[in-house]
């Protein structure tokens, strides 16, 4: 792993050339201008060349064998927990665990804690600005169990009422499953908060971290929660590696996810005895590779510094803001506060469904996310069917807040100001 | 509806590579635009209608209400009422428009012939007047689901024959944040 000897200067044309993808044209005389990194954000040469080296020079299978490849695979996968435990101020690494996704680390936790800890009455709260990963585990828990579900509302402006947020959280409160940065809209969830309430009723907290990790610094310690969610491709990592933090004793307390190899310390026909952690939470053949990845990704924005990435995610954010706000028909979904919100613009443009404003961007080579962004509750509070979302990461720039705006002018020309 | 620009708006988008204009004018043909803005057949047919089947493409947001009127085996009336993006709704207007006054096999096998369109892109082979203007969709396989919607339903409403009946087509958008 190359650790870095401190952070390196914010330069965004030399970060650019670490991307090669951004380089390409989308249709011949159409360059990319990729802003859907909420969805997934694009790797750096550092990162692809990690996986590369893994599976030229190392490849092997993990805690198995005793041969040089198996002992040096089994090394840079332990590695690489160290190295994301550091990146997010984990104690201890053992309580980093290596999930597909952050689906899976949720669902993971309603298997092993909830499943384990939760009883008919139990009330689980979570938010309506979460997204369909952090609300369908704890139906089906519902269905399953008889908890109670309960969803901090969102105010107009895309913040939660944290004064509902007070009553709802109560005695009967075991888990609050909150969401540190809405995908849908950018909103900043003021996590410790939450932690503070939830805190005061003895419950626990998992926080879903898919949108922070990637976007600023991140403390698990500090913010004092007990799961902590994120996964690797949003942060420059390859799909398919994810992570669920929590504290060594808390797993040690859990029940098994998935049942298999390596999860287990021995097996006979009758039963089994479980590993340690977090072994036992990773059954199977992991995405050793992924993982390699994930810590050259985490030494990649290590060497930016977490402070500087997010610095720049608001200075671009505030600039589009005030940017496509001024574009006439222009409905700008979330808080109107840079210092509120991700890097995450949603917006709506009067009489053009967000599909029709997806295509047209995409002929300029603008790549956007339309469609419900997997927070439909989100939509129906917003009352719309859908929007555009344009987000940003690391290697975006204001010329490309500018060829999204001028896209947006371009589109409500085209469809000649319709409104249906 | 209130149209500040005319279709001649469209010549707005000039000045950007050429290759991208006619690939969303391929898309975006003046028809298509024309049933976008003034949909044909739109609203709700009320105590008339004989049968009714809704539909939507949940992931995009895309809605649509069918009520057909029969007479014997012969489509008297159609409308359609929903919200989606200019494909589905241009589309569901030009069925409507299409269908009406046709039996239901007459209905069907263009609801065939449409779906044939969407896959190969080819010209329909049966003669669907305005319709062929959709074509141009089968070069976004991510719009063929708001093309499809209007005349799944119909095809669903036909079946219902008096029941109710729901349509859920779905869309090919994946669940990423």
């Amino acid at each position: 792993m190359n650790q870095s000897n401190g952070p390196r200067p914010f330069d965004v044309e030399a970060i650019r050339r670490d991307f090669p993808i951004l380089k390409r044209e989308v249709r011949p005389g159409v360059p990319l201008v990729y802003l859907d990194n909420a969805a997934t954000s694009q790797k750096p040469v550092q990162v692809l060349a990690e996986i590369t080296r893994f599976y030229r020079d190392h490849n092997a299978n993990i805690h198995r064998g005793v041969h040089t490849l198996s002992m040096e695979a089994t090394e840079l996968y332990e590695n690489a927990r160290q190295t994301v435990a550091t990146f997010i101020n984990a104690p201890d690494p053992r309580g980093i665990v290596f999930t597909r996704n952050v689906t899976e680390s949720i669902n993971l936790v309603a298997h092993g804690w909830a499943r384990k800890y939760l009883h008919e009455g139990d009330e689980v709260v979570l938010t309506e600005i979460e997204h369909h990963s952090n609300i369908v585990p704890w139906q089906i828990l519902r269905d399953e169990r008889g908890i109670v579900l309960k969803f901090i509302p969102m105010l107009p402006d895309g913040t939660l009422d944290l004064d509902y947020a007070r009553t709802a959280i109560g005695p009967r409160t075991k888990l609050v499953s909150v969401t540190a940065m809405s995908n849908a809209l950018g909103t900043i969830v003021p996590v410790a908060d939450i932690v503070a309430m939830a805190k005061e009723h003895g419950a626990k907290v998992l926080v879903d971290a898919a949108q922070q990790v990637p976007h600023m610094p991140s403390d698990v310690q500090a913010l004092g929660c007990d799961f902590f969610a994120f996964t690797g491709h949003k942060m420059l990592a390859p799909f398919g590696i994810g992570v669920l933090w929590a504290p060594v004793e808390l797993l040690d307390a859990m029940g098994p996810f998935l049942g298999g190899g390596d999860m287990i310390l021995t097996v006979t026909l009758e039963q089994s005895t479980w590993n340690e952690v977090p072994h036992k939470f990773e059954a199977g053949t992991p995405n050793v590779g992924g993982v390699v990845a994930l810590a050259a990704a985490v030494d990649y924005l290590s060497s930016l510094g977490m402070e500087a990435v997010r610095a720049h995610e608001r200075e671009l954010v505030d600039y589009a803001l005030r940017r496509l706000g001024d574009v006439p028909g222009v409905t700008i979904f979330g808080p109107p506060d840079a210092d509120q919100r991700g890097g995450v613009v949603s917006f709506d443009l009067e009489g053009v469904h967000p599909h029709d404003v997806g295509q047209v961007l995409d002929s300029r080579g603008v790549a956007v996310r339309t469609g419900h962004h997997c927070a439909q509750p989100v939509m129906a509070a917003l009352n719309v069917p859908a929007t555009a979302r344009a987000s940003f990461y690391i290697y975006n720039t204001t010329d490309e807040v500018d060829a999204l705006v001028a896209a947006v002018e371009e589109t409500s020309r085209y469809f000649g100001g319709v409104s249906v | 509806m209130s149209e500040r620009n005319g279709p001649a708006a469209r010549g707005a988008i000039a000045g950007g590579p050429q290759q991208s204009e006619s690939l969303l004018d391929d898309l975006y043909k003046d028809i298509i635009l024309d049933h976008y803005r003034n949909p044909r057949n739109r609203g709700s047919l009320g105590a008339a209608r004989t049968c009714f089947a809704e539909g939507a493409n949940p992931l995009c947001g895309d809605q649509i209400t069918i009520e057909v009127t029969l007479d014997g085996d012969r489509i008297e009336q159609v409308q359609f009422d929903g919200q989606g993006c200019s494909i589905s709704q241009a589309s569901a207007s030009m069925m409507t428009d299409y269908v009406k006054g046709k039996t239901v096999e007459e209905a069907r096998g263009a609801a065939g012939a449409f779906q044939r369109m969407m896959t190969s892109g080819e010209p329909p082979e049966e003669d669907l007047g305005d319709i062929e203007a959709l074509s141009g969709v089968a070069k976004f396989p991510v719009r063929v689901k708001c093309a499809s919607l209007s005349w799944k339903t119909l095809e669903q409403a036909l079946l219902a024959r008096g029941a109710e009946a729901q349509a859920t087509v779905t869309t090919d958008e994946r669940s990423a944040r």
